[in-house]
């Protein structure tokens, strides 16, 4: 696992000096207080006040942005089909921020918890499939039907959470896999024609309020998607800093640790499992009003997949990482698809042609070369640069050599591992 | 009667093709601790190799057969080596990591696949014997059936006289059981490693070959679904396990050939019940080691 990032950084450290614990677990504004007591100072927080303000008035005015979208008409060729207030760009962007809120749940598990699922498909699928079919078969209006899709995730996730976390590690992935192929399979074989096999299934718009359907409604898809994403962020933020977030971290880095100390691994992680697979089942849920209509590729594998390029490009360990790398992942495939099909492409010879029409196959490689030159995902290593650019400007003082015996200790933590 | 030893063979024939890829991830995931997601694109290269070796020579033909065979295992024992000598080797120790590589090198390496030979299916043909029949017990067992069981029955005893009775294979065996101790004995044990990989990959090149006759096509996607119910093979065998990887095999596909004609087309779905029972009742699987 990778100990750069944000949160695995601070678990790392608390465990590599044991004394840390209770500072480095609290936010910022606790470390402003105990940074003169010659501990290294956290990179990247050396001047707090104006530097969280600075972030808040970005966050705000790049909120604001992303609200007003819209309504603007802005234009940026070579990342968006068309000017923001297009459906097809907002579509796109709807899109970007439910892969973004996919990724984030997808964090939980293998960032916070350490868990790596490779199933996470299924409790999306099940939010797409779950609220299509009932929309299909039942009368009842949207949020009703939502609720029980819910209700069938929340029971889904308990069953196969509890009997696929008796196994840790990589067992663990396999059986997550397996599980998550037979849903797959079943969506595939179309039972009594509810699921509508390779076909999908077109969502009825009967029984939903008028303004999340046709195209010209896609800007409120768009707020919608933007709203999820933003309720995906704090709930993953709160989970993540409550008492069962800190166990769930201190199980990732040593469980029979936490044994000893008299806590319950199990229970965690399986709400951790269950929390993950709530969320993610609800993005589905707007993923199926986007889309209008459910795909099997929402319940294979690949998606899964696909979400875990996301959190590693990003960086593992990074909320931010996660939104970053749904985002940059999601506008990536769309541009290549088009590149792919472009004539530039067309009139290459064979040997170029053929692996650069294949969006999944320059997607890949790039993934290969981060995970093995780029520790840390994108927002790892603009950390880093970050880091070195301050060690540069304050000169080798107690700072670098502080980092370094971190990183030493952290090091000889890995290897015995 | 007829239907069960039907059932039987190709549910023997079908094992045979799991065995074969899952011989190669458990021994992998026994002695480097590595998940690989990259197998189903050995047995998918192994696969189009063979088919294009067989459509240059002329397809009905046993020679041409034997050597689609050999070329095939070749082709994803060259793959495999270079997984592992290239990619894996950088980052040993480092379990999550693997993984994520051999993830990223099945999308990328599925894609160029798609690239190269389009997705749609394409056909193969074998020796004409493999289409036609031989009567066991009155029930007309396709011939394609005895080829993968005696390639599987072959590749497991070579594989066990390689273990037992090769210094090779006794480094492996014993880096399974103790690879820190192995290491310290002086024994390089990285050697190892590549060798693990390729006879691996090898062993699901020819599986890929056997499959693509097997199923009558060959397509991109035709590894990644192998390799799910080799997973799920390798779990329920013990992970590290080559004799528990063959019992399971043959049990999981005998199964589902039964469940698909007996419970209606549910084999998949029964299968899955299977590995949660195993492991609600024996986590380590049945020939794993209890830890």
């Amino acid at each position: 696992m990778t100990t750069d990032t944000d949160a695995a950084g601070t678990a790392g450290n608390a465990s590599a000096t044991g004394t840390d614990t209770k500072d480095t677990a609290r936010g910022p504004a606790d470390t402003r207080g105990t940074e003169t007591a010659g501990r290294p100072t956290p990179p990247g927080r050396s001047r707090p006040t104006r530097r969280t303000i600075a972030g808040a008035a970005a966050g705000l005015a790049g909120m604001v942005l992303l609200v007003l979208l819209p309504l603007l008409n802005l234009s940026l060729p070579g990342v968006l089909p068309g000017p923001t207030y297009t459906p097809g760009s907002l579509q796109l962007l709807a899109m970007c921020m439910l892969m973004a809120a996919a990724a984030l749940t997808y964090h939980l598990l293998l960032g916070v918890a350490g868990l790596l699922s490779f199933g996470h498909a299924l409790y999306f699928g099940a939010g797409v499939y779950g609220l299509a079919i009932i929309l299909q078969n039942l009368d009842i209006p949207l949020l009703p039907a939502m609720g029980l899709t819910l209700l069938v995730v929340i029971v889904l996730a308990h069953v196969v959470g509890s009997i696929s976390l008796r196994v840790s590690g990589i067992p663990f992935a396999m059986v997550t896999l397996a599980f998550a192929q037979a849903g797959s399979v079943i969506v595939g074989r179309n039972p009594d024609g509810t699921t509508g096999g390779d076909e999908g299934l077109t969502l009825r718009t009967d029984n939903l309020p008028d303004f999340l359907v046709g195209v010209v409604n896609t800007r409120n898809l768009y707020w919608l998607a933007l709203a999820v994403l933003v309720a995906v962020f704090i709930v993953v933020t709160w989970v993540q800093s409550s008492r069962a977030g800190h166990v769930a971290a201190a199980v990732r880095e040593n469980e029979l640790r936490v044994r000893v100390l008299g806590l319950q691994p199990y229970l965690v992680k399986l709400l951790i499992f269950v929390v993950s697979a709530i969320l993610v089942s609800i993005i589905g849920m707007v993923f199926l009003l986007l889309q209008s209509g459910a795909v099997p590729r929402a319940m294979s594998a690949d998606l899964t997949i696909t979400l875990l390029v996301m959190v590693v490009l990003g960086g593992v360990g990074s909320r931010w990482g996660a939104v970053i790398g749904g985002v940059f992942y999601t506008i990536l495939d769309q541009r290549l698809t088009t590149l792919a099909n472009s004539d530039a492409i067309d009139a290459l010879p064979d040997i170029l042609r053929v692996p650069l029409s294949e969006p999944l196959f320059i997607l890949g490689t790039l993934f290969i070369l981060v995970v093995l030159f780029l520790p840390g995902g994108l927002t790892g290593t603009a950390q880093r640069l970050a880091q070195r650019r301050n060690r540069r400007v304050r000169g080798t003082g107690d700072d670098s050599t502080g980092m370094d015996r971190t990183a030493t200790s952290r090091e000889i933590l890995e290897e015995s591992a | 009667m007829s239907t069960v030893v039907l059932l039987l063979f190709t549910g023997l024939g079908l094992g045979a093709l799991y065995f074969l890829v899952a011989a190669g991830l458990s021994l992998i995931y026994g002695l480097m601790g590595v998940l690989n997601f990259a197998h189903g694109a050995f047995l998918t290269l192994g696969a189009f190799t063979g088919w294009e070796i067989a459509r240059r020579t002329g397809s009905d033909n046993w020679w041409t057969f034997l050597l689609s065979l050999l070329v095939g295992a070749a082709a994803g024992a060259a793959f495999a080596a270079f997984t592992e000598f290239v990619l894996i080797r950088r980052l040993y120790q480092r379990h999550i990591e693997q993984v994520l590589i051999t993830v990223g090198l099945s999308l990328a390496a599925v894609a160029l696949f798609d690239g190269i030979w389009g997705t749609d299916p394409v056909f193969i043909q074998g020796p004409a014997w493999f289409k036609e029949t031989t009567e066991i017990l009155g029930a007309r067992v396709p011939n394609d059936r005895f080829v993968c069981i005696i390639a599987a029955v072959l590749v497991l005893l070579a594989m066990v006289f390689f273990l037992k009775n090769t210094r090779y294979g006794m480094i492996i065996r014993a880096g399974v059981e103790n690879r820190s101790m192995v290491t310290a004995l002086g024994i390089d044990v990285r050697k190892a490693f590549t060798l693990v990989f390729t006879i691996g990959g090898a062993a699901a090149g020819l599986g890929g070959v056997l499959a693509s006759h097997y199923f009558g096509y060959v397509s991109p996607m035709l590894g990644g679904s192998l390799l799910i119910f080799a997973f799920i093979v390798t779990v329920i065998g013990g992970l590290g396990s080559l004799t528990g990887a063959a019992i399971a095999a043959v049990a999981v596909a005998v199964l589902q050939q039964f469940a698909n004609f007996y419970l209606g087309g549910t084999g998949d779905f029964v299968v899955v019940l299977a590995l949660a029972l195993v492991l609600l009742f024996r986590p380590s699987g049945l020939l794993g080691r209890t830890s």
